[in-house]
C-alpha cells in the first residue's frame, strides 16, 4: 500500500484530506508543520506528499526545498494544497519542485484527478 | 425544507462541488435529490438534511453531489480517452492525412465545452508535428446555456482544478479575478454551435474523430442505435469513435469495431459502413472535405501506439522541466 503524508497545521483540513486519500487506498500519516513531516520523511520516505503553503515554523516553500535535498527525496509526489490560488505561486511551487498544485478548497474530485496526473493511481 | 436547511444545503454544496445554487437554481433540488432522498428512506429533503448533518454520513453527502454536479463536466475527464487522442488517434491521422493535413473533430456533447478545450489542448501540445494543418473541432450540445458558457471559455477554481494539470494551467489559461480564462490560442480552435442529435447530422459535414461520450445514456435503445448508425455516415471511412467509460456500441451497430484491446474506442468499419446510396448526398454536402476524401484517405492502417506515447510524454516532461 502507498503511503502519503499530510502536511497542514489545520487539525479539520488533515482530518478531510485523511479520509479522502485513505479512501483512495493510501496508508496515511499527518504533521502539523513542516519540520514535523521533514522528520517523519526521514524516518520513513512517503510516496506522496499532501503539503500546505503557509505554516508555523517551517512552511511547505521550505519543506519541499529540504526534502528535495534528502537522500531519496526527490522520490514523493510532492502535491501543494493551499489557499494560494494565483499563478505566481503555482510557478514557484513548479520551480521549487512540486508535481502538482491544489487551490483550497479541494474535494475528492479534485485530489483523486491530481493523484492520477502524477501518477500516483492506475 | 427550511430556509435554515437550505441554506445548508446550500453552504455544503458550495464547500463540497464548488457549486454555486442560487435562489434560482433551488428548483434542482426537488427534480435532483427527490431521487436522492427516496434512495436513502427519507421521506423528505427535510428528513434528508437531518441525515446529512450527523456523522459519517458520507455514502448520502456523495450521492447528493453526484446528483447535483452530474451536468458538470471534467477537463480531460476520464484521462484514457485523450491518451488515446494522444497515443493512437493523433498519429493515426498524422500519417494517414499527412497529404490533406486537414482534422475535423467533433465533440459531440460538448456541454460547457471542457471537451473541446481539452482536445485544442492536446493538439497544441502537439503543434511542432501539426504545421501547415488545419484543425477544426466542432462542439456540438443542445443546451444553450451550457454551449455560452463555453464560448465565454471562463471557469472556476473549482472547474479548472477538475482534470487541468497545473503546468497546462499555466500555459493555457490567464487568471482574471475569481475566474480562469482559456487562452485566445485555444478558443479559436473550437467552434460551438447548438445542436439536437436526434436532428439529421449532414449538414455537419464529416469527421476524422467523433467524441460522443455520457449522452447517448439518455436515449433508448432504438435511438440510440439510429444516432450510432447516422454518425458512422458522417465520419472518415478509418474515422474513430469514442464512447463513455460505461458505454458500448454492443448490439447496437455494426458501423464500427472496437479497437483491439482499448476500451471505448472504436473505429469505423470499412466493409460494413452504411455508405452507400444516402452517404454521397451526405458528403456532396460537404465539398470542401469531399474534395480531398478519394486521395487522402487510404485504407485503415494498424495503430502506431507505442512510439509517440513516449514523445508525448517526454515533451510534457520537458514542458515541467523548463518551468524548474
Amino acid at each position: 500500500m502507498s503511503y502519503c503524508l499530510i502536511v497542514d497545521d489545520s487539525a479539520v483540513i488533515r482530518k478531510v484530506a485523511r479520509h479522502i486519500i485513505e479512501s483512495l487506498e493510501f496508508e496515511t500519516d499527518e504533521a502539523a508543520d513542516g519540520s514535523i513531516a521533514l522528520k517523519k520523511c526521514r524516518e520513513n520516505m512517503p510516496d506522496a506528499v499532501l503539503l500546505d503553503w503557509n505554516m508555523p515554523k517551517m512552511d511547505g516553500m521550505a519543506f519541499i526545498k529540504a526534502l528535495r535535498q534528502e537522500e531519496n527525496g526527490k522520490k514523493p509526489k510532492v502535491i501543494f494544497c493551499t489557499t494560494e490560488n494565483d499563478a505566481k505561486h503555482i510557478s514557484q511551487a513548479i520551480t521549487a519542485g512540486a508535481d502538482e498544485f491544489v487551490m483550497k478548497p479541494f474535494d475528492k474530485t479534485i485530489l483523486e484527478t491530481k493523484f492520477q496526473q502524477v501518477g500516483l493511481l492506475d | 425544507m427550511t430556509p435554515d436547511q437550505f441554506n445548508f444545503l446550500r453552504a455544503f454544496l458550495k464547500e463540497h462541488s464548488g457549486l454555486v445554487l442560487g435562489e434560482d437554481k433551488r428548483y434542482l433540488l426537488d427534480s435532483r435529490l427527490n431521487p436522492v432522498a427516496k434512495q436513502f428512506n427519507h421521506a423528505s429533503l427535510s428528513d434528508m438534511v437531518v441525515a446529512l448533518k450527523r456523522p459519517g454520513a458520507q455514502k448520502l453527502s456523495d450521492a447528493i453531489i453526484e446528483a447535483m454536479t452530474i451536468n458538470e463536466s471534467f477537463f480531460f475527464r476520464d484521462m484514457t480517452p485523450f491518451d488515446n487522442f494522444r497515443n493512437i488517434m493523433l498519429p493515426h491521422m498524422l500519417k494517414e492525412r499527412a497529404t490533406s493535413r486537414k482534422l475535423r473533430i467533433w465533440s459531440a456533447a460538448a456541454s460547457t465545452g471542457q471537451e473541446g478545450y481539452s482536445l485544442a489542448i492536446e493538439l497544441l501540445e502537439q503543434k511542432s508535428k501539426m504545421s501547415g494543418w488545419r484543425t477544426e473541432i466542432l462542439g456540438t450540445d443542445l443546451s444553450t446555456e451550457a454551449l455560452a458558457k463555453a464560448r465565454a471559455g471562463a471557469y472556476t477554481q473549482f472547474e479548472v482544478q477538475r482534470g487541468m494539470p497545473s503546468n497546462l494551467l499555466m500555459k493555457y489559461f490567464k487568471q482574471q479575478g475569481a475566474e480562469w480564462m482559456v487562452a485566445p490560442a485555444v478558443k479559436s480552435m473550437v467552434t460551438y454551435k447548438p445542436f439536437n442529435l436526434l436532428k439529421e447530422f449532414r449538414s455537419l459535414g464529416q469527421f476524422d474523430i467523433v467524441f460522443c461520450r455520457n449522452v447517448l445514456i439518455y436515449f433508448d435503445r432504438e435511438t440510440k442505435a439510429d444516432i450510432l448508425q447516422r454518425m458512422a455516415k458522417q465520419m472518415a471511412p478509418d474515422g474513430y469513435l469514442v464512447l463513455g467509460a460505461a458505454e458500448t456500441i454492443i448490439g447496437l451497430s455494426d458501423a464500427y469495431k472496437m479497437v483491439p484491446g482499448v476500451r471505448g474506442l472504436y473505429q469505423r468499419s470499412a466493409d460494413k459502413a452504411a455508405i452507400p446510396a444516402k452517404a454521397k448526398t451526405t458528403a456532396a454536402a460537404s465539398d470542401r472535405w469531399k474534395a480531398k476524401k478519394a486521395t487522402a484517405i487510404p485504407a485503415v492502417k494498424p495503430r502506431t501506439a507505442r512510439p509517440l506515447r513516449a514523445v508525448a510524454s517526454s515533451s510534457r516532461t520537458n514542458l515541467f522541466a523548463k518551468n524548474r
